[in-house]
């Protein structure tokens, strides 16, 4: 029997959970229908977290796509169904991409694997990163570099600790209906690797924490006090350096991985530092989000 | 005094020709490169590594590349005599150099916006012998000494440190700057 996943309206880092929520129950060679057949909106998060969910499936996932022409034109120029198309079956016709690019789009849906897919990335995002970091978000043009280092982290935290490869997205919104009520740039980079706790199983942070050792514990050794896998000194200086970024630009950094998610929580966000028991996220989530400059009084 | 262009050294390194010293792989297959290039000249060598042609620098790549060739150059007996100062960086570039070599301890002279500049993990009596040493040209001890009223031991012994830290080198008695008088 097939089970059916409903993908909400809007896919976006809240939604996301909404279909965890759906798979908890579910025995991972459970037959699934994704549909998405009403889903009006996505982010990076949402999208890349549907590839990734796909990739835990042992068999391989139905997938019935947006109706609405406009989200699946999105959805195919973010080269959300190119990726999709393999990890998924397709349940209805989907729209090919266009040669051109979503003008608010800094990097379409891309695998990362290994250390050169990184480069790839930074080279590709930084004239784009540029133009919309100082029209939209009305940054200094040298915010580019600190968001193109904050990217490679990232992304090299796949490379380097998932076991397994990812996807990452940047897009930039007008989030005027939610809750931030000015531009947006959101980059997600999400896994369906090893996750947190399991990656800092050798850690010293997990020996100091004993039989206490949680998903939640995980993510907050690691963001929180910098531990890494490998016991070497300068280890753990990526996440610094995205928290920095994330920091000096008001922005927020989450990372969701197993049960939990932590966030570094900006001064326009309603979120909480620590969520302990969601539903099950195999793998990690990090996703970074600089909002536009406002002006000061 | 030796120019090495990071740039030719990563794109020497690297199958793509990027510009980005991103990811620690790269770090580390440019820091081998730029080891070979420096263990193949003479001791004393004062080697100016060039970030000009260098665009984004992540923390990842800057420890594996700028601290782990800086570490063993800094050891009590290293094996080989050289120094090394970096040219043409941008802000960003310093930023995250400097979060690299505080993490370690570690120290550097960089040349940045028309000055020689000391940076990293220095307490301020270091910088203040440092900077006279820059000021001077080349000092002894008691010039220090002199400069600053602590006593003469306590300014060799700082001297000795920056120079163990490759922050100036020695000649015999006197303690001497790195880059701009050199260049």
């Amino acid at each position: 029997m097939t089970a059916v996943i409903n993908v909400p309206a809007s896919l976006d880092e809240a939604g996301f959970e909404l279909v965890l929520e759906q798979l908890a129950p579910l025995a991972p060679d459970a037959k699934l229908l994704v549909d998405a057949r009403h889903c009006r909106f996505a982010t990076p998060a949402g999208l890349t977290g549907l590839l990734c969910l796909a990739q835990t499936r042992l068999e391989k996932p139905d997938f019935a796509p947006p109706t609405d022409e406009t989200v699946q034109s999105y959805w195919a120029r973010s080269r959300f169904f190119h990726y999709a198309e393999e990890l998924f079956t397709m349940r209805g016709p989907v729209l090919k991409p266009r040669t051109q690019q979503d003008s608010d789009t800094v990097l379409e849906v891309t695998p990362i694997a290994k250390s050169e897919d990184v480069h790839a990335v930074v080279e590709r995002v930084k004239d784009r990163a540029t133009h919309i970091l100082t029209t939209k978000l009305h940054l200094e043009t040298r915010a580019t570099m600190g968001f193109a280092m904050s990217l490679s982290e990232a992304c090299q935290n796949v490379v380097e600790h998932a076991g397994r490869g990812g996807w990452v997205a940047v897009q930039a919104y007008n989030w005027t209906k939610f809750r931030v009520g000015r531009w947006v740039v959101v980059i997600s980079v999400t896994d369906a690797g090893q996750g947190f706790r399991s990656s800092l199983e050798t850690s010293r942070a997990r020996v100091i924490a004993g039989d206490r050792w949680s998903d939640g514990d995980a993510l907050e050794a690691a963001l929180t006090q910098g531990h890494s896998r490998h016991a070497e000194p300068g280890r753990g200086q990526g996440l610094k350096g995205i928290k920095s970024y994330a920091h000096r630009h008001d922005g927020r950094l989450s990372i969701r991985s197993g049960t939990a998610r932590i966030s570094m929580v900006a001064s326009w966000d309603n979120g909480v530092p620590r969520e302990e028991n969601l539903s099950p996220f195999p793998g990690a989530q990090l996703q970074i989000i600089i909002p536009e400059k406002v002006a000061e009084g | 005094m030796t120019h090495i262009d990071v740039r030719s050294a990563l794109q020497s390194a690297e199958t793509g020709a990027y510009s980005d010293l991103v990811t620690r792989k790269t770090g580390a297959v440019v820091r081998t490169v730029i080891e070979h290039q420096i263990a193949g000249l003479a001791d004393g060598t004062v080697v100016f590594l060039d970030f000009s042609h260098i665009g984004v620098l992540d923390r990842s790549c800057a420890d594996e590349f700028v601290a782990k060739l800086i570490m063993p150059l800094t050891r009590e007996h290293p094996d080989h005599d050289g120094y090394v100062v970096f040219h043409g960086i941008s802000d960003d570039h310093l930023e995250t150099i400097e979060a690299v070599l505080e993490t370690h301890g570690l120290a550097l002279v960089v040349q940045f916006g028309g000055e020689t500049r000391l940076v990293g993990a220095v307490t301020r009596e270091e910088r203040s012998c440092w900077d006279l040493v820059m000021t001077h040209g080349s000092v002894i001890p008691e010039t220090v000494a002199l400069h600053t009223g602590v006593p003469d031991e306590a300014c060799r012994a700082l001297l000795e440190s920056l120079s163990r830290r490759r922050l100036l080198r020695r000649d015999a008695d006197r303690f001497l700057r790195l880059g701009a008088a050199l260049a």
